[in-house]
């Protein structure tokens, strides 16, 4: 067995605790292997571990939901296809949140992931799997999805790098939809240069994804060469409260090295992000009504009951059982907000808003190259904490889901840790496609610890 | 009382793309179930939709032909409902911005012509088939994502035989343009109707109930009559009309309520995010509008004008392309338009209809028939002969020519071959010739008719009536 492979298994193994992976693919790595070792590519021999919600033929694809516990994917994601043209090896499915919706991978079915750098602690969410998964050393490349900051909080969190590109730069053929117009897939690695390796893979249009971009991508390792960005805009008037103290400490830090770096640090304003969560959790949550709707229990997943009196009764069997709380939750939002009588107030408002907060950070980067914040205004909380306040959970992702909603791309890079030992994150925001240059701030902030 | 009809029809078109609207599946009719599906129609996790353009270039096309304007700026919907045959729990339809509005249709009510406004054309996925056995029911995905067209009208209909006459001429605007076969039976158009009456001359309208479940145009103008006739009794007895949605029942020839459950969908409408914005620009419309074929009403018009065909004749000569086209087709090698539509009209219709085959796929092609007409037109054959040595080339596929020559059916027009034969037909009906003689003239019609079997047919009409009337008198 190549030692790659054994590494990653023997990794799996001693670190089974955590529960990073949902399918650890050991029969079909060898497969894998034998099949690309001839192939050259930017990830020739690599493992990449990948979120559950994104299809690998053959593997089970459960997204973290008891609904689709025994689901096994019928055809391939584009990313996998790409991954596979470039020479990687699909390792395995980690962990999420079920259907990517939380923020701490405890709303799994399959039970939480535990933070590698300290299991009392989530890793935050939903790609806490994958993020766990790179932090604890299984792989040094992972897969997410992020619809509100699931690749870049739990990057965050667990001390690596997470990425989620520009809204159309990856195609989404084969990732199970949690909300279409917000999510995106992207790299959780250990370096920012496996981040623009794996990005560089992945990018690019699909004529499967009408919703991919055909703007020719860039050579993103190359541009880890160049040296774009000059003036860094940092919305001061966001981090005056709400801000755990140690989260504070460390982003002055980060903005006190780059200053030190002879970069310019201007104070930028972003009125309308305040209602960004909001925002969110309206465009969000009717999305994902819809897309969940074919969880019926009729073709697949979970069928609970042949004795159901009427059709209707029989469709809230299976989703009774096989949904989670927070799954049933924000289904219930999403079909509130999107019903008769309520749509203008809610989401047709939350549209309108939307393209204000857009304007709001095309406005900022007419005045920086590039936008600086906190990626999570805590710490990675302990296990537990949150789960009967869902609430505490959703502000806390204030920083990241501003950035799907105006379709923008961020990196989160780690910036050090708490006294305690958490790692504490900073984000990088770049205009749209601009995905080299945060990648090469990334670069730089990560060279100066 | 005298009650004003109020009717508004929204008709479903299946348009006959190649591929369905969505994913790369065959559009297909009567295949073995689930055997044109994937992982996109099937609505699995993961999979996107993707439009196909040819649906696009479909609806413009009905667009233009129904007078429409064409919208600039597309955009698509999610219709949300459970059903066990619409796997992705939603339909990707149009919503706010349909793309097509504010077209007609003028049709033809009882010798006048009457304007039916067009609210609205738009795009929609079909959902699949359910089949209710005893044993529970099964589905068949292979119609879900097949394209539709939605053609909504405003409540410009008055009464349930106009409702009739504006789906045929519905029928045959979407027919000539080529989009669909509109097949009812195979569901490839579907009807469901909104009625409502009033008091004559009141502006308000009366509430409306929705008439679902008809399968032909006539069971829609069946069902309004008897819906109509409900609604005048409902209101004459002082109780409201209930708005509802009604099923036509084709054995009791009644509406019958469905049960109201199945009637309260929130479709809960939004913007579908899988499709981006669609634009169509002035030279995707342009383009479309020179592939547009000449429509029925200009068509007819022509026929009348150009032809000097009655409007009735134009009409049925009009009515369908691929007739139109074949009564053209034939003038292009004899143009003698009287003749070749009462032709077209009596006897190859006649042909069609025994053959089962379409204008287009008629076992005598165009230019035969015109051989046939032409040797009719300079005598050689008589009108009786002409039917059957049509009949034989429908049969057999020889020109009008070979068999005329082959079976020696020319027509008898020497007026001495003729003469010897009447003679002989005289002489063997001496009781008819005293009665002609006698004043019963009527009896010439038997004396023709004999000669006709003595020659097969095949005496010329005209020489054989002024001999006859010769000896007779």
């Amino acid at each position: 067995m190549p030692e790659t492979i054994r590494r990653f298994l023997d990794a799996c193994r001693e670190n089974k605790a955590l529960n990073t992976m949902i399918t650890v693919n050991e029969a079909g790595l060898r497969q894998e292997y034998a099949a690309q070792k001839s192939r050259k590519g930017l990830l020739s021999g690599k493992l990449i571990i990948i979120k559950d919600n994104i299809n690998v033929k053959g593997l089970p694809c459960s997204c973290g939901s008891r609904f689709l516990k025994d689901y096994i994917a019928p055809y391939d994601a584009h990313v996998i296809e790409r991954i596979r043209e470039a020479g990687g090896l699909i390792a395995g499915k980690a962990n999420m949140d079920e259907f990517a919706m939380g923020s701490s991978t405890e709303y799994s079915a399959f039970g939480p992931t535990l933070n590698p750098v300290n299991p009392e602690h989530v890793p935050g969410g939903s790609s806490g799997g994958s993020a766990a998964a790179v932090a604890a050393g299984l792989s040094d490349y992972a897969l997410g999805s992020d619809t509100g900051g699931s690749i870049r909080q739990p990057a965050s969190f667990c001390g690596v790098v997470g990425l989620k590109p520009t809204y159309g730069r990856v195609s989404r053929y084969g990732l199970t939809a949690f909300a279409s117009s917000l999510d995106q897939i992207g790299p959780l690695t250990r370096t920012v240069r496996q981040s623009a390796e794996l990005l560089q893979v992945i990018a690019g249009k699909d004529a499967r994804d009408a919703t991919s971009s055909d703007i020719p991508v860039d050579d993103y390792l190359s541009a880890l060469e160049r040296d774009e960005v000059q003036s860094i805009g940092v919305p001061f008037h966001l981090l005056q409260e709400g801000l755990d103290p140690e989260v504070k400490v460390r982003f002055d830090e980060t903005v006190a090295l780059l200053k030190k770096q002879g970069k310019q640090v201007l104070d930028v304003s972003l009125p309308h992000l305040k209602y960004s969560i909001a925002v969110y959790y309206i465009l969000a949550t009717a999305e994902a009504s819809s897309n969940l709707a074919r969880f019926d229990g009729i073709r697949y997943g979970a069928r609970q009951s042949r004795e159901a009196e009427s059709i209707n009764e029989f469709y809230s069997q299976n989703r009774e059982y096989g949904f989670g709380a927070e799954v049933k939750r924000r289904i219930m939002l999403g079909t509130y907000v999107l019903s008769s009588g309520y749509y203008d107030a809610y989401y047709a408002r939350a549209q309108k808003v939307r393209r204000l907060i857009h304007d709001d950070f095309q406005k900022a980067f007419r005045e920086a190259d590039v936008l600086l914040l906190p990626t999570c205004p805590v710490l990675p909380f302990k296990l537990g904490e949150h789960v009967d306040d869902p609430l505490a959970m959703y502000l806390s992702d204030i920083f990241t889901v501003s950035v799907n909603i105006a379709g923008i791309p961020g990196i989160s890079v780690p910036a050090g840790s708490s006294d305690t030992g958490l790692p504490v994150g900073v984000q990088i925001l770049g205009n749209l496609y601009q995905e080299g240059r945060i990648l090469q701030l990334g670069q730089t902030l990560e060279s100066l610890r | 009382m005298d009650w004003d009809i109020v009717i508004g029809l929204e008709v479903h078109v299946q348009l006959n793309t190649k591929t369905k609207a969505f994913c790369a599946c065959k559009v297909s009719y009567g295949d073995p179930p689930n055997t044109h599906v994937c992982p996109v129609c099937l609505g699995y996790p993961g999979s996107l939709p993707v439009l196909n353009r040819a649906v696009v270039d479909s609806a413009i096309k009905l667009g233009l032909a129904t007078h429409c304007r064409i919208r600039e700026y597309n955009t698509f919907a999610r219709k949300n409902y459970f059903y066990p045959d619409l796997p992705k729990g939603y339909q990707i339809s149009q919503y706010k911005d349909p793309i097509c509005y504010e077209g007609y249709v003028d049709i033809a009510v009882r010798g006048e012509q009457k304007r039916i406004g067009l609210t609205r054309i738009h795009i929609e996925e079909d959902a699949g088939k359910s089949m209710h056995g005893e044993d529970g029911t099964l589905v068949d995905l292979n119609r879900c994502g097949t394209p539709l067209l939605e053609i909504v009208s405003e409540p410009d209909i008055h009464a349930p035989e106009e409702a009739y006459t504006y789906l045929n001429t519905l029928k045959q605007i979407v027919r000539y343009t080529g989009i669909s076969d509109c097949n009812m039976e195979e569901g490839s158009m579907r009807c469901d109707a909104n009625i409502s009456i009033k008091p004559k001359g009141r502006k308000a309208l009366g509430t409306r109930t929705e008439l679902k479940n008809m399968n032909s145009f006539r069971n829609v103008e069946r069902a309004l009559k008897y819906e109509a006739e409900r609604q005048r009794k409902v209101l004459e007895s002082g109780a409201a009309v209930t708005q509802q949605t009604l099923l036509w029942d084709e054995q009791s020839n009644q509406t019958k309520a469905m049960r109201s459950k199945e009637d309260s969908h929130d479709y809960r409408y939004f913007p579908e995010p899988d499709l981006s914005p669609l634009r169509i620009d002035d030279a995707w419309i342009g383009r479309i509008r020179s592939s547009l074929p000449e429509l029925p009403d200009a068509r007819k018009k022509r026929f009348t004008e150009l032809y000097g065909l009655t409007e009735e004749d134009a009409a049925l000569l009009s009515s369908e392309k691929e007739i139109a086209d074949y009564f053209e087709n034939s003038l292009q090698t004899f143009n003698n338009p009287r003749l070749t539509g009462n032709w077209v009209k009596n006897e190859i219709l006649r042909i069609l209809s025994e053959s089962g085959k379409s204008a287009a796929e008629s076992p005598v092609t165009p230019a035969a028939l015109a051989g046939l007409l032409q040797f009719l037109h300079n005598n050689t054959i008589t009108p009786q002969t002409a039917k059957t040595v049509l009949d034989e080339m429908a049969a057999t596929g020889k020109a009008a020519a070979d068999i005329i020559r082959d079976k020696g059916l020319e027509q008898i027009s020497d007026s001495s071959e003729l003469e010897s034969l009447i003679e002989t037909i005289l002489k063997e009906n001496p009781a008819e010739c005293e009665r002609y003689r006698g004043g019963e003239t009527k009896l010439l019609a038997f004396f023709i008719g004999q000669v006709m079997r003595g020659t097969k047919g095949k005496a010329d009409q005209t020489l054989t009536r002024k001999i006859l009337e010769k000896k007779l008198g």
